[in-house]
């Protein structure tokens, strides 16, 4: 399965040159750029490990670039998300995110639907991964 | 207002008729304070009536006072209580005219919008002297702004509660609107859902019939959230319609959504604004987003010359406390000029606005850090309008595309990739700092040479356009469409 977290993940996965060029948008902006990874893409992950602090004096798209390249390498195996982060009064949020990097085989996930009455069901949505590894 | 004869003046206070302008209802010394509701209203008076009088007397009905003088203001500070209207303006070219009236912020109730509201339209709009009246802009002040709760979540928190950042979000109402059965109509949500979209959508008149009920709908619907949450690793979600004939079954059937883990509920315009602000108050308190159709807006947004501004219901709900509103398309199918659209879309989601007449803008309006409500644009858009869309909504907006998504020949799930793919590639060219509305067409046209859903949809819809004249223009814009 292909995970669409993001937001370019319908289009082919992003060249360098296209990853610098929305490096270039953001801090053209004045927004923060922070690389983030992990092994568990779970909807409701919040919070990915974060690849050193966010880039708040980084003007320089090349250097931005260079941490991304270095997160890669460090965990090729993991998904790596960039995100432009706006501080500005009213927004104090992300304004872009999106995925650089992806496993080389995605594992997905698995649907858990627990019957109650009332033909209720509760449904939980559980990583593979997460769940090979506990195995 | 009665006709009089006005040959020989009366006091002040003697019995019987004064003209509401020298009553003190209108005032051109007048300097409006901070803390005054400021209302502009669009009016036609009678043939025989002085324009003057006619903006006087709505200023006097919409506050303190009567068709005769009554002695009895004598016991109030009614100086302070009289809306004033400071200033009339002709409208060049038309029978118009346009009246500023200030009121005092202690004729409202705290955090009501149905207070306001029986203030400000209860009466003046059946008024005999008038041809027609229209309320077309509010100035709020932040002393009033700050007595409602305002959107239950706004566009920041919806956003980092939905992991989905920098991109209109999509979404797209099941059809038929009427006759599926709630196992059909739960296929449509999860194809739409896996294909890519991040919403599906009730329609208006989906409550409960006998072709499917609200539980059976509920259940399945939820069914279908989940499978395409799985299947993509995103946080999607089906506005729930949970309008009903009363409180107690709204709240039954928004309870239910939440317990099957819904993000989202929605309610119809028409089920009235208290109704709105206690559900308002339901979605924050529950954690569940809160969307409005606008149902019924058109018979009174619609006409120029008599009604309330869609500017004005919009301030309305925001107040009130909506996450998100149909606001517009500007390139659909439903009325929408471009510079009211822009005006509303603003309205909606900016914390402070400059007065802009050609916005249709009236006044400054400060929100006070209120939350933004997400602005929703649905009815007759497609792929193929995805940079025009862009250009004029900008990104915080859910496109919504009904007929674009489930007419696609492929399937609902391609076509809701199609749509995404647009998007995605449309963003993308832009933040590279490209001219989008310009190229538009040629980076469509571009991604449809490796995407075969994009490609259909360009070929069946590209040429699909609804170029009609709108009938409620800014006066500062003239006739101008695009």
């Amino acid at each position: 399965m292909r995970i669409t977290q993001g937001t370019f993940s319908y289009l082919p996965d992003p060249t360098n040159e296209q990853i610098a060029a929305q490096v270039k948008y953001c801090v053209a902006n004045g927004w923060a750029v922070s690389i983030e990874h992990t092994d568990d893409p779970h909807p409701r992950n919040s919070y990915w490990d974060m690849w050193e602090l966010p880039m708040f004096d980084v003007t320089d798209p090349a250097s931005a670039l260079t941490a991304v390249n270095e997160c890669r390498e460090a965990f090729p195996s993991h998904y790596v998300k960039v995100n432009g982060f706006d501080s500005s009064k009213g927004k104090q949020t992300t304004m872009l995110s999106f995925l650089v990097n992806r496993p080389p085989h995605e594992p997905g996930f698995y649907l858990e639907r627990t019957e109650s009455q009332d033909r209720r069901i509760q449904y939980s949505i559980r990583s593979k991964r997460k769940i090979s590894n506990e195995q | 207002m009665a006709t009089i004869d006005t040959s020989h003046k009366k006091g002040r206070w003697a019995a019987g008729v004064t003209p509401y302008a020298e009553m003190g209802y209108y005032n051109t010394s007048y300097e409006p304070k901070a803390t005054d509701v400021l209302c502009a209203f669009r009016l036609v008076p009678q043939d025989t009536v002085d324009p003057i009088e006619a903006a006087a007397a709505v200023a006097g009905e919409s506050s303190t006072a009567t068709w005769t003088v009554v002695w009895t203001d004598r016991l109030t500070p009614h100086e302070e209580y009289k809306a004033k209207c400071y200033r009339v303006d002709p409208v060049p070219g038309t029978d118009q005219y346009i009246a500023y009236i200030a009121y005092d912020i202690d004729l409202f109730e705290e955090g009501s919008i149905a207070n306001l509201t029986s203030s400000i339209i209860g009466n003046v709009f059946a008024f005999k002297a008038l041809k027609s009246l229209r309320l077309e802009d509010m100035r709020i002040p932040p002393h009033y702004a700050k007595t409602f709760q305002g959107p239950a979540h706004g566009i920041v928190m919806e956003r980092e509660y939905l992991n989905k950042f920098g991109r209109p979000l999509l979404g797209a109402t099941v059809k038929p609107k009427l006759g599926l059965s709630a196992k059909n109509y739960g296929r449509v949500v999860y194809e739409a859902l896996r294909g890519g979209l991040d919403f599906t959508k009730d329609d208006e008149n989906i409550n409960s019939q006998p072709f499917m009920r609200w539980r059976d709908r509920f259940l399945f619907c939820m069914e279908a959230v989940y499978g395409a949450m799985a299947s993509t690793g995103e946080i999607k979600g089906h506005y729930l319609n949970v309008t009903a004939a009363t409180m107690e079954e709204m709240y039954e059937r928004a309870d239910f959504a939440k317990e099957l883990g819904s993000v989202i509920v929605m309610i119809d315009l028409t089920i009235g604004y208290t109704a709105i602000q206690s559900m308002a108050k339901w979605a924050r308190r529950n954690g569940v987003i809160l969307h409005l159709h606008r149902a019924g807006h058109g018979t009174y947004t619609r006409q120029k010359t008599h009604g309330i501004s869609f500017r004005v219901i919009a301030k309305w709900m925001r107040l009130a406390g909506v996450d998100h509103i149909h606001a517009g398309t500007v390139v659909g199918k439903l009325e929408g000029d471009p510079n009211s659209v822009r005006g509303y879309y603003n309205t909606l989601r900016c914390n402070t606005l400059e007065a802009d007449p050609t916005q249709g803008l009236f006044f400054e309006q400060d929100w006070a850090s209120l939350p933004a409500v997400m602005p929703v644009a649905s009815g007759g858009i497609h792929a193929g309008q995805m940079h025009q869309l862009l250009h004029y909504l900008g990104e915080d907006v859910v496109l919504q595309f009904g007929g674009g998504t489930i007419g696609h020949p492929d399937g609902i799930a391609q076509g809701a990739t199609a749509n995404r793919v647009a998007t995605e590639v449309m963003i993308q060219a832009r933040n590279e700092g490209r001219d989008f509305l310009y190229e538009g067409p040629e980076i469509l046209d571009k991604a449809a040479r490796w995407s075969p859903e994009l490609r259909k949809a360009l070929e069946l819809w590209r040429d699909v356009t609804f170029d009609f004249q709108s009938t409620d223009v800014p006066d500062a814009v003239g006739t101008l469409t695009i």
